[in-house]
């Protein structure tokens, strides 16, 4: 059997410049087709997605940061599995990944509702390449047809390829720097990791531990798998969705 | 009485003969393999076995239907006196076409299957899902689902349990029974891209 692992992320925010070659990598690394025209902010398939959040002042004292938001991979009563009908999304024991099967989903769109990172995305048009474009596909990824949900699965393709490559040696076990997902490995300032969160020996269980690491919307307890981490409070509290009236919004 | 049960079990045996046996022709296009190679010559005569041809990459990927250049490797001029040996030396060989093989295996694309995982570390026979397709002295014609295009092996084969043929199949359902047996079965994701 193979040994289990809780695959994770950590993400240095003061580290983010907004450049966006994680978004850029991934949807090449998993055969994301470039936006139709008639796509709008909301339509475009983006399985991670950088924001940029501002501390509410004005100048001189506006501060800008940057955080890329991808699926945050609960851990924990995963609300898009809760929610969907068909069975079309799993937590996979072995990996602790967030799978969706699109083959599965029937495009209700429950789980997009029930997401609180808003990091599922919907199929509104069918794949498509401009010619030649199609050449450079992943072979490893399957594309996805119009009308289901998708999002990132840390590039499940790789820890495929990194299986194979660890069975090809007559070993179970993968070597760890087989398997990191494109969007780290694009990442020109090093700002985010990626590892297996249950062993402490990761540099991403270390900065988990870190006390200015932090989970988005931690209070409502999914238990996300991908740890910010910022040494300005602002950015911090921004994780919490606080009110911008000031108005306390932890639910009864 | 009698008469009664007879015309029942005839119509009921036309029945099921219609269904089991004229239908899936209609469901199913077949198309013939550009060269009668003959397993059984090969595993005879040469004592290939099927990794001889049938080979992984370095990388652990595996290549599956040989090129080319591993049969002109020994036939580049004719070994035997039959027909089809000239066929294919005179069609493939001398002008270095490469046969379009048509695979009875392939699986869709969002089918992830590992064959080196499967063999190396799971001990799995070939046998066990593709049957003794090593020890057959034609290749059978390539029966494809006419609406996905998918080979009839990997989709239609084993209706309802029953089957002719006893090897493992390649169903998705075939899959999940042995992983299920062997407490191998996590998520979508282990197998599919």
């Amino acid at each position: 059997m193979t040994p289990r692992k809780r695959y994770g992320m950590s993400i240095d925010i003061d580290k983010c410049n907004g450049c966006g070659a994680c978004m850029m990598a991934c949807a090449v690394e998993n055969n994301v087709p470039p936006v139709p025209e008639a796509a709008n902010d909301r339509k475009g398939i983006t399985w991670i997605r950088v924001y940029r959040v501002d501390n509410h002042r004005a100048y001189p004292e506006r501060r800008t940061a940057y955080v890329p938001v991808l699926c945050q991979q609960c851990g924990h009563d995963t609300p898009c599995v809760h929610v969907c009908p068909q069975q079309a999304v799993d937590v996979d024991p072995e990996t602790g990944i967030v799978g969706q099967m699109p083959e599965r989903c029937l495009g209700c769109r429950y789980c997009m509702v029930a997401c609180p990172y808003h990091a599922r995305y919907f199929n509104w048009w069918d794949p498509a390449w401009p010619a030649g474009m199609e050449k450079t596909l992943n072979p490893n990824v399957a594309p996805r047809m119009r009308g289901v949900v998708e999002k990132c699965n840390f590039c499940h393709g790789r820890w495929h390829a990194a299986q194979q490559k660890a069975a090809a040696a007559g070993k179970r076990e993968i070597d760890a720097a087989d398997y990191v997902p494109a969007c780290v490995e694009a990442c020109p300032t090093g700002a985010l990791r990626f590892g297996d969160l249950d062993d402490p020996s990761t540099e991403v269980a270390h900065d988990a531990a870190r006390p200015e690491s932090f989970r988005l919307l931690e209070k409502i307890g999914t238990e996300p798998k991908i740890h910010y981490r910022s040494q300005r409070d602002w950015v911090r509290d921004i994780a919490n969705a606080p009110h911008p009236d000031g108005k306390d919004q932890h639910r009864g | 009485m009698t008469g009664g049960k007879i015309a029942f079990a005839s119509g009921m045996l036309l029945a099921l003969a219609g269904g089991w046996l004229a239908f899936p022709r209609v469901l199913y296009r077949t198309h013939p393999q550009p060269v009668d190679f003959s397993h059984k010559i090969h595993a005879e005569k040469a004592g290939a076995k099927c990794e001889d041809c049938h080979a992984f990459r370095d990388d652990g990927t595996y290549a599956g239907i040989p090129t080319l250049d591993k049969c002109s490797g020994c036939h580049a001029a004719a070994m035997g006196t039959t027909a089809e040996e000239k066929n294919f030396i005179d069609r493939y060989v001398t002008p270095n076409r490469e046969p379009q093989w048509l695979s009875y295996a392939r699986q869709p694309e969002n089918v992830y299957f590992s064959h080196i995982a499967h063999v190396k570390l799971g001990k799995v026979k070939c046998e066990q899902c593709h049957g003794n397709e090593g020890g057959a002295a034609t290749l059978r014609p390539f029966a494809q689902d006419p609406i996905s295009g998918y080979s009839r092996d990997i989709w239609g084969r084993p209706v309802n349990r029953i089957a002719l043929r006893t090897e493992g199949g390649m169903k998705m359902d075939d899959c999940v029974d042995c992983h299920r047996r062997q407490g191998l079965e996590y998520s979508c994701l282990g197998c599919h891209k």
